[in-house]
């Protein structure tokens, strides 16, 4: 049977209620705009950028306490890493996510969110803040997870 | 605690027909509160559908043999009952489509786009529409210069008919409106309202959704134009859907589809189009889908809508006292259940309604979170989403108790 335990842990709640780094950035050199249209979430990520490397990280908007504590611990995760090292870091977080990960190790708190895998409807909310994330570095602006 | 209900309906008699009504999910007992999404299906409809490809499949109006007559005769009945279900005056004034959403783009595109509607026209719709009556006629604004207007919600979810005394000029053509609001499960005053719209010389459209599968509905009492209807939604399978207009207005219209079985006689660049209703049903029809829905609405009349509405009414009633029960639990729309329909949307506390859905189906409770559908009513009710519970024919109190319990586990999960 779904573990809801394991889906709604005490750090995961922890973040939904209290999100770190839930700000706007007013000197932002890149942000962007997730939806998920099912349900109505919403996150823009802002970052400030010091050549490839994520100085600083902020993000806004609404949504579920998945997608939202995921958001919250992604702008812990990444701040200080450099655009690749936190694309690498959302393939082991997907993978984690969608019950296949390969290097767990790597995701230090992000692992947390293992419960997801049980979850395949939550995966999107779980990855909608890194998807997000992805699409600021790339420069993309705006993503739409249908 | 909110007092048990007598239930009128032998309810269940009722969830010995569905065959899944006796599935577990997570290894509790289904609790089905998504009809206004999708209904279930009773046994008898399912067996209709298997019945058809099993004994007499062969396609409709073509062929000159046994199986293709009885095919054509289950197809023609099937139309007749539901002309008679919604009292059309004849079964020529309902077409198959395949749902809801394609019966109102045939309309906004056969008799707004192509037939009647100049730049310049008005057509005054609401803020409580379901997607599938906005984006038709936003097409028709788009490419013809056509004016929308919306009638507004009061704070309880009730339209402000007054909107409808400065919003209808001359130049309205079209009314739009839904009978029952999917969301709010408001119950709009349709017959009033293509009443002020033929004292303009608009016609009125009726998204009818979510009222045909839950209550009487009368077309000729409610003297729409047009009226749009989905099978899946009242105990028949997908893929069909009804288009109701009036003869006359029929005969405006020209068809979305172009193709076999819609023509008279086709020459190298030109076509006659078939009379009402075959002109809008180019190429093969979904056969079964119309048959099982037949027997969806023989199922639906051996209850009576009147008491499947006061089925709905009682269980609303008592859901809305016992959920009201639960801390943190805000309803929307109105609290008299004479004006509305089996649908529940609220909020619980500040928890996301996805987290709500999540954790319900989990207790093995299936609601819906999200727009619904409905985003410039979420907007007017400055939500991002709800959640919503609906009921029919084979819900009990019981399940609502279930549903109250499952809501008081979401808030020890957040505790
Ligand atoms: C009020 C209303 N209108 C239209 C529709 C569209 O129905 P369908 O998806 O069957 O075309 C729905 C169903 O979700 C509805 O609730």
């Amino acid at each position: 049977m779904a573990d809801l335990k394991a889906l709604y842990q005490e750090v995961i709640l922890d973040h939904s209620k209290n999100p770190r780094n839930f700000h706007s950035l007013p000197d932002a050199d890149r942000t962007a705009v997730g939806r998920n249209p099912l349900c109505g979430d919403q996150f823009t990520v802002y970052l400030r950028m010091d050549g490839d490397t994520i100085v600083d990280i902020g993000f806004e908007g609404q949504g579920c306490a998945i997608s939202k504590s995921s958001a919250s611990m992604m702008t812990q995760a990444v701040k200080g890493k450099t655009g690749v090292e936190a694309e690498g870091l959302f393939d082991r977080f997907h993978e984690l996510v969608t019950g296949k990960p390969a290097e767990p190790e790597a995701l230090g708190k992000l692992a947390v969110f293992s419960g997801v895998s049980e979850f395949p409807i939550r995966v999107k909310c779980a990855s909608l803040a890194w998807h997000t994330l992805k699409a600021a570095l790339e420069a993309k602006g705006a993503i739409s997870m249908e | 605690m909110a007092t048990k209900t007598e239930l009128l309906m032998d309810v269940g008699k009722v969830r010995e027909d569905f065959p899944i009504l006796k599935r577990t999910v997570h290894g509790k007992p289904l609790v089905y509160l998504d009809s206004a999404a999708t209904s279930q299906k009773p046994r008898q409809v399912i067996d209709a559908v298997s019945d058809f490809f099993s004994r007499y499949n062969a396609n409709v109006h073509r062929a000159i043999y046994e199986l293709g007559e009885e095919a054509t005769r289950e197809y023609e009945g099937a139309r007749e009952k539901v002309a008679g279900f919604i009292h059309a005056r004849s079964p020529n004034e309902v077409a198959f489509t395949k749902s809801t959403t394609e019966s109102l783009n045939a309309i906004a595109y056969g008799w707004g786009l192509k037939g009647k509607l100049r730049e310049g026209d008005e057509i005054v719709s609401t803020v409580m529409e379901h997607h599938s009556n906005h984006v038709p006629w936003f097409f028709v604004q788009d490419l013809k210069g056509v004016k929308l207007k919306w009638v507004g919600m009061t704070d309880d979810g009730l339209l402000k008919m007054e909107d409808y005394d400065t919003m209808i000029t001359k130049r309205t053509k079209v009314v739009t409106v839904t009978q029952c609001s999917n969301v709010l499960g408001t119950i709009n005053p349709v017959q009033e309202i293509a009443k002020r719209a033929h004292e303009a010389g608009a016609i009125c459209v009726v998204d009818a959704a979510q009222s045909v599968p839950h209550m009487p509905v009368d077309v000729q009492k409610i003297g729409c134009d047009f009226l749009a209807f989905s099978g899946h939604k009242m105990l028949g399978p997908t893929g069909i859907g009804v288009l109701y207009g009036t003869e006359e207005r029929l005969n405006e219209m020209e068809p979305l589809m172009g193709g076999g079985e819609m023509v008279r006689e086709v020459h190298l660049g030109s076509a006659k189009w078939n009379d009402i209703p075959f002109k809008f049903e180019g190429g093969t029809p979904n056969m079964a889908g119309a048959i099982g829905l037949g027997v969806a609405v023989d199922y639906l009349d051996g209850i009576g809508m009147d008491r499947v509405r006061r089925h709905e009414k009682e269980l609303t009633k008592y859901a809305l006292e016992a959920l009201s029960d639960v801390k943190g639990f805000h309803g929307f729309g109105l609290d008299d259940v004479e004006r509305r329909g089996g649908v529940i949307s609220f909020t619980l506390g500040d928890v996301h309604p996805h987290d709500i859905a999540s954790i319900l189906d989990v207790e093995g409770i299936a609601i819906r979170s999200g727009h619904h559908c409905a985003q410039p009513l979420m907007e007017r009710l400055n939500v991002p989403a709800t959640a919503r519970a609906s009921f029919y024919v084979y819900n009990t109190p019981e399940e609502v108790d279930r549903l109250a319990a499952g809501l008081r586990k979401v808030l020890d999960v957040f505790a």
